[in-house]
């Protein structure tokens, strides 16, 4: 539980009377710099070699502007929907004892482990307009593979495991009085689950999204067998920077590798500020 | 408002918890649980609540049969042991929580919530601590602002479970006397929950004693202590020692041997002796009389413990004896109970 002390600000905090602060932190400094920071400055140095010029003309392209709109949209929703799912399969998972719930909280995890163009091959295959959860939306006119709906669904299926393993534990820890407190006091279930127990899932629910985003606008196996990837409507933007490269067009395809990284960035950036806004004020 | 208990048995997975327990609380009383773990109290505690329902038998609140009614229609105030605060609320909105979640026609308005969070705070002496989060107060404070939430719903019962278990000896004693003026000032009907029976005694008018599932005795605090009415309560409330012994012609005998105890209203047979260790008066021979061995002398507080091995079969006992009696320094030790029950024994 974190306390006043939280608002050191920007001082030091004292590291406690056990050995080991300076040894793990030069070595975290180290290790971050030689796995993340070099990579990543190699990146921002190559799109330099441009020139500004140059940057900002390839940067704002339509096709990569339209690109860039699919990656970040597509992914967002996809976030704001396992949000929403992963976190009721999480409180099923934790609260009710079910005949086969281990195996529904084993099947949780598939996502992570099955090879993401296995899952593209299998999802493009169930939504094609010819496939089985793809014809009845087909009847109705609404095309899920091969337009930025099948990115969405392909998102989804990916991202769950991010939002269901981040909330699961959160539940598991929800004091069981604090909900018949509620109830004694009068809450109805409803308001017991929107004013006490929501409020105190949010960071984690926060991180997930966080999490199942990320690894949504990164996403790339899955994604291009089931997108269509038509330039301009389905096009996400790892795949133009496979295209870029695959035409030996080194420039552009770090050019916007180096915008999806600052918009990727900024986003987290924020996503974490808000974290720890909710940690400091729910301890 | 009175609560009734009536006949109410509670079973666990067919495991039962509670047999057959009635118990009245009168209006305005303060009522104290006592029992050791798993005597079934906290169970009761939550059956009144509505926190379970009863396997069979009823409870009333006034005329009212609460079994029928909701957990959130029987307006209680219950006190957790662990406080169970929302922790993303301000002290001031865990107070008025109960006021705001009220359906609109009876919720108070916004401003009147927290007028009367302040007056609460103000009777929990807790005054300035609105803005405060349950994480930056202190064990004591938090069961305070536990029991101001508890009372802002002007509950017809306050229940309050092991209010006191999470904290130190000092503020323990402290927030007891409180809860006494509270109790005083508000006249709430309470019912707490306690395994602590200096607790029970001081704090509580009547207290019901409980032990696997069933009510052993319901009295004051003196009653309770000098006339218990099993060997259970015997043994529970305050320090005792027992002895098994034998009532032939209306007299106590331990071994072969009468001790000078008069009997006459005990049936023959085997029974168990039970009396106080401080209780007692030493003899210098012994014509009628308890003697033994002193295995182990301990100093507690103002008094000697002295435990005594009596008889061929080396039943142990212990009494106390004032500091600097002169008993203390002999290997042999005579005594009586001035003061003792006997239970018939069955063996």
């Amino acid at each position: 539980m974190s306390n006043a002390t939280t608002r050191t600000g920007w001082r030091f905090r004292q590291p406690s009377v056990i050995p080991g602060f300076g040894l793990t932190l030069g070595f975290s400094l180290a290790y971050l710099t030689l796995i993340i920071l070099i990579p990543l400055s190699g990146l921002a140095w190559r799109s330099a070699a441009l020139g500004w010029a140059d940057f900002w003309r390839i940067a704002l392209d339509r096709r990569t502007l339209h690109a860039l709109e699919i990656s970040f949209g597509t992914a967002l929703i996809a976030a704001a929907v396992n949000v929403v799912f992963g976190t009721v399969v999480a409180w099923v998972l934790v609260r009710y004892r079910f005949p086969g719930r281990r195996i529904v909280d084993a099947m949780v995890d598939l996502p992570f482990a099955l090879p993401t163009a296995v899952a593209g091959i299998a999802l493009t295959t169930l939504y094609a307009p010819n496939g089985w959860l793809g014809k009845p939306p087909m009847a109705l006119g609404i095309k899920v593979a091969y337009s930025p709906l099948g990115i969405v669904m392909a998102l989804i299926f990916i991202g769950l495991p991010f939002v269901v393993r981040t909330v699961q534990p959160i539940i598991e820890e929800i004091d069981k009085e604090v909900e018949e407190a509620a109830a004694t006091l009068g809450a109805s279930r409803f308001q017991t689950i929107t004013r006490v127990l929501a409020p105190g899932l949010l960071p984690a629910v926060v991180t997930g999204f966080a999490l199942s985003f990320a690894r949504g606008v990164g996403e790339y196996g899955s994604v291009i067998f089931i997108a269509g990837n038509l330039p301009n409507v389905s096009e996400i933007a790892p795949l133009l920077i496979v295209i870029r490269l695959e035409e030996y067009n080194y420039a552009a395809a770090t050019a916007i590798a180096a915008v999806m990284l600052a918009l990727s960035f900024l986003m987290l950036f924020v996503i974490n500020l808000l974290q720890s806004w909710s940690r400091k004020r729910y301890g | 408002m009175e609560v009734r208990v009536a006949n109410v048995r509670k079973e666990f997975d067919r495991f039962p918890a509670l047999h057959d327990v009635s118990l009245d609380i009168r209006s305005g009383e303060l009522i104290a649980l006592l029992g050791p773990s798993g005597s079934g109290k906290t169970t009761l505690l939550r059956l009144i609540a509505g926190l379970e329902r009863p396997t069979r038998g009823k409870i009333f609140f006034g005329e009212d049969d609460a079994s029928l009614k909701s957990i959130q229609q029987r307006n209680v105030g219950f006190v957790f042991q662990h406080y169970a605060l929302f922790r993303h609320m301000t002290v001031a909105d865990n107070i008025g929580f109960g006021l705001k979640v009220r359906p609109g026609a009876t919720r108070p308005p916004a401003e009147e919530i927290r007028r009367r969070a302040s007056e609460l705070l103000d009777l929990v002496q807790l005054s300035g601590l609105e803005k405060r989060y349950p994480a930056q107060l202190s064990g004591g404070q938090r069961q305070r602002v536990a029991l101001a939430r508890a009372m802002a719903i002007e509950p017809a019962v306050l229940l309050l479970d092991e209010p006191f278990g999470a904290l130190d000896a000092q503020v323990r004693r402290d927030l007891r006397r409180w809860l006494r003026d509270i109790h005083d000032t508000t006249g709430h009907t309470t019912v707490f929950v306690t395994h602590d029976q200096e607790e029970a005694l001081e704090l509580a008018d009547r207290v019901v004693v409980m032990s696997q599932g069933r009510i052993e005795q319901v009295g004051t605090a003196d009653e309770v202590y000098d006339t218990p009415n099993s060997p259970f309560v015997y043994g529970f409330i305050g320090d005792s020692s027992s002895l098994p012994a034998r009532v032939e012609d209306g007299q106590v005998w331990l071994a072969e041997r009468p001790i000078g105890l008069s009997a006459p209203d005990v049936p023959a047979g085997p029974a168990t002796l039970f009396f106080r260790p401080h209780d007692v008066e030493l003899l210098d021979g012994c014509g009628g009389c308890i003697a033994g061995t002193v295995v182990n002398s301990r100093r507690v507080a103002e008094t000697r413990r002295v435990e005594l091995e009596v008889g061929g079969d080396r039943q142990r006992v212990e009494i106390e004896l004032p500091i600097d009696h002169a008993a203390a320094n002999k290997s042999r030790i005579a005594f009586r109970p001035r003061k003792w029950k006997l239970f018939p024994r069955a063996d």
